[in-house]
């Protein structure tokens, strides 16, 4: 094994961290500890549990359950779309591969609120959409303002986040296992069960995180597309803050969605390492 | 051959539904008519308009700034973290990791919301406070980019080159810096695209009066439809398409010269 690089000095080396370890410090941890502070006091400082016991409030807990249900939703949406496109490209390995694979990941590019509006304008009530449809002669949708509209917008915003893992797992696939598991007569459907699709857990995996955390806390797409009608947690929380002007409640929101998000992600990672365990037999 | 067919009629549906929607704004940004669905005739008049309106043209202005100034800043601070953190213990190096992690893990709005507290007890909000927020978001993608890097940097050509009678500090820009330039630079070119395309975390940390593209955008969305962001979607959508095409070029060039 290579050993790394390494300078004359560690204890100078260790020095340069220094500059980014006080930034680290000034600005990941003690913001933080800043959000548990005022989620953990009232208005006039003394301490309370009352902020993060918020969360039980009907008002609350709707929000939450609503900002769960369209982010599952739009995980398994993706998840569903990304998959076998994912597939589908990983098997065309060539030349222009990358350049097809670089088209469904464009879009991520394009600021996320230019693409929101562009829903927002083909869903309204006279908008694109409908406009279509009438010409087919088809009952008008009312899509826009309501959960449905949220839960294309972010599917529609996140789906590359799941197509690129998934097609990067795909991609690393040793070819020669496939055409092995051939050889020793397994169908294509066996294939696909006992080889493809466990080495593809992983970008499964990463995929379904970097579309379920964000979505989980949105709240632009919901205030554009949902029109300030519906909830999300991510809405209370903003609103908190910008307009009732109630920091340490939403601070304490705050806390639980962290808590919330750190969860999942555990649960998540330990999935996948015991899937990965599986993997070896 | 059936299969193949459903194969690119799939692919083909998916690209046509993640286009459409930027191939509408496109299309509605030459229309003279303010109607989504009524062709007025073309026009150019909602870009001179765009070009005339001191409101978009400043946000334009602070996001350039801010983001440059922040995936420097962050680019600077990222790798001196990483050179850094190769001296250091495992136990140590792990410790680290796990705090840069914070911010990359962590809901956007949470983060914003901490910055934003932070400032608002121990400073202002303004151009400082968002410049603060995009650094911490961006280091995180540098570190990832360039710590690989460097810890496949072989460290007997540096020691070669220290016995071949080079100083440390020429042995490291000789030897040590070309290997994770490649590094470097992602970092760089993804803490440049995080802080570009930010919107919550600088949504919240932006003092009043100040407008970032994207925050500026989210203003212009909730008062109603202006045609005006349309014309500013496609010229975004060109601009990110010809530097696409441009980074392509040139890394095809580097992969046909390293092949001769």
């Amino acid at each position: 094994m290579r050993k790394p690089w390494r300078w004359m000095n560690r204890k100078k080396q260790a020095f340069l961290s220094g500059p980014y370890l006080v930034w680290a410090v000034g600005f990941i941890v003690l913001p933080l500890l800043m959000v548990l502070y005022y989620g953990l006091t009232n208005a006039d400082g003394g301490f309370t549990l009352e902020n993060i016991l918020a969360i039980g409030d009907s008002i609350h807990l709707q929000a939450l359950w609503q900002s769960i249900l369209i982010a599952l939703g739009s995980t398994v949406i993706s998840l569903v779309v990304a998959y076998p496109l994912a597939y589908i490209l990983s098997k065309k390995q060539g030349e222009r591969s990358g350049v097809i694979i670089l088209m469904f990941i464009l879009p991520m590019w394009i600021n996320f609120l230019l693409r929101v509006m562009a829903l927002q304008m083909i869903l309204s009530n006279t908008g694109i959409l409908n406009a279509i449809l009438s010409f087919f002669g088809l009952p008008a949708q009312h899509l826009l303002y309501t959960r449905t509209a949220i839960l294309i917008g972010m599917t529609y915003d996140y789906l590359p986040f799941m197509i690129l893992p998934i097609y990067n797992a795909m991609c690393k696939i040793d070819r020669n296992l496939i055409d092995a598991a051939a050889d020793l007569g397994a169908g294509n459907l066996l294939i696909f069960r006992k080889v493809v699709l466990p080495l593809s857990m992983p970008g499964v995996i990463s995929g379904i995180l970097m579309v379920f955390i964000p979505s989980i806390s949105e709240f632009a797409i919901a205030d554009i597309l949902g029109g300030s009608k519906i909830l999300l947690i991510g809405n209370v929380i903003e609103q908190e803050f910008t307009t009732t002007n109630d920091w340490n409640l939403g601070s304490g929101l705050s806390v639980v969605l962290m808590i919330f998000i750190f969860v999942s992600m555990a649960i998540l990672n330990k999935n996948d390492a015991e899937g990965e365990g599986q993997m070896l037999w | 051959m059936v299969k193949k067919w459903l194969e690119k009629c799939y692919v083909g549906l998916i690209f046509f539904l993640l286009y459409a929607p930027i191939l509408i704004l496109i299309v509605c940004s030459f229309n003279a008519s303010k109607s989504r669905t009524v062709w007025g005739g073309f026009t150019l008049h909602w870009y001179t308009d765009l070009l005339q309106d001191a409101e978009v043209m400043a946000a334009v202005q602070t996001s350039l700034a801010l983001t440059t100034t922040s995936a420097v800043v962050a680019t600077v601070l990222g790798t001196l973290a990483c050179i850094g953190m190769a001296a250091m213990s495992q136990r140590k190096q792990q410790a680290v990791m796990t705090l840069t992690n914070i911010p990359m893990l962590n809901a956007d709005i949470v983060t914003g919301i901490a910055i934003m507290l932070l400032f608002v007890r121990f400073g202002t909000l303004g151009y400082l406070s968002m410049l603060a927020a995009h650094i911490t978001l961006g280091v995180p993608y540098v570190i990832l980019n360039v710590m690989p890097k460097l810890q496949q940097t072989s460290k007997s050509i540096y020691e070669a080159a220290l016995d071949l009678g080079a100083s440390p500090g020429h042995a490291f820009l000789r030897v040590v810096l070309p290997d994770i330039l490649p590094g470097i630079l992602s970092g760089f070119l993804l803490a440049f695209t995080i802080s570009l395309d930010d919107f919550v975390v600088t949504y919240f940390t932006k003092g009043a009066g100040i407008n970032t593209i994207s925050t500026m955008i989210y203003q212009q969305v909730r008062r109603g439809i202006n045609p005006e962001m349309y014309a500013l979607s496609t010229i975004l959508f060109l601009t990110v398409l010809l530097v696409l095409w441009v980074v392509n070029r040139i890394s095809a060039k580097q992969v046909r010269e390293t092949r001769v």
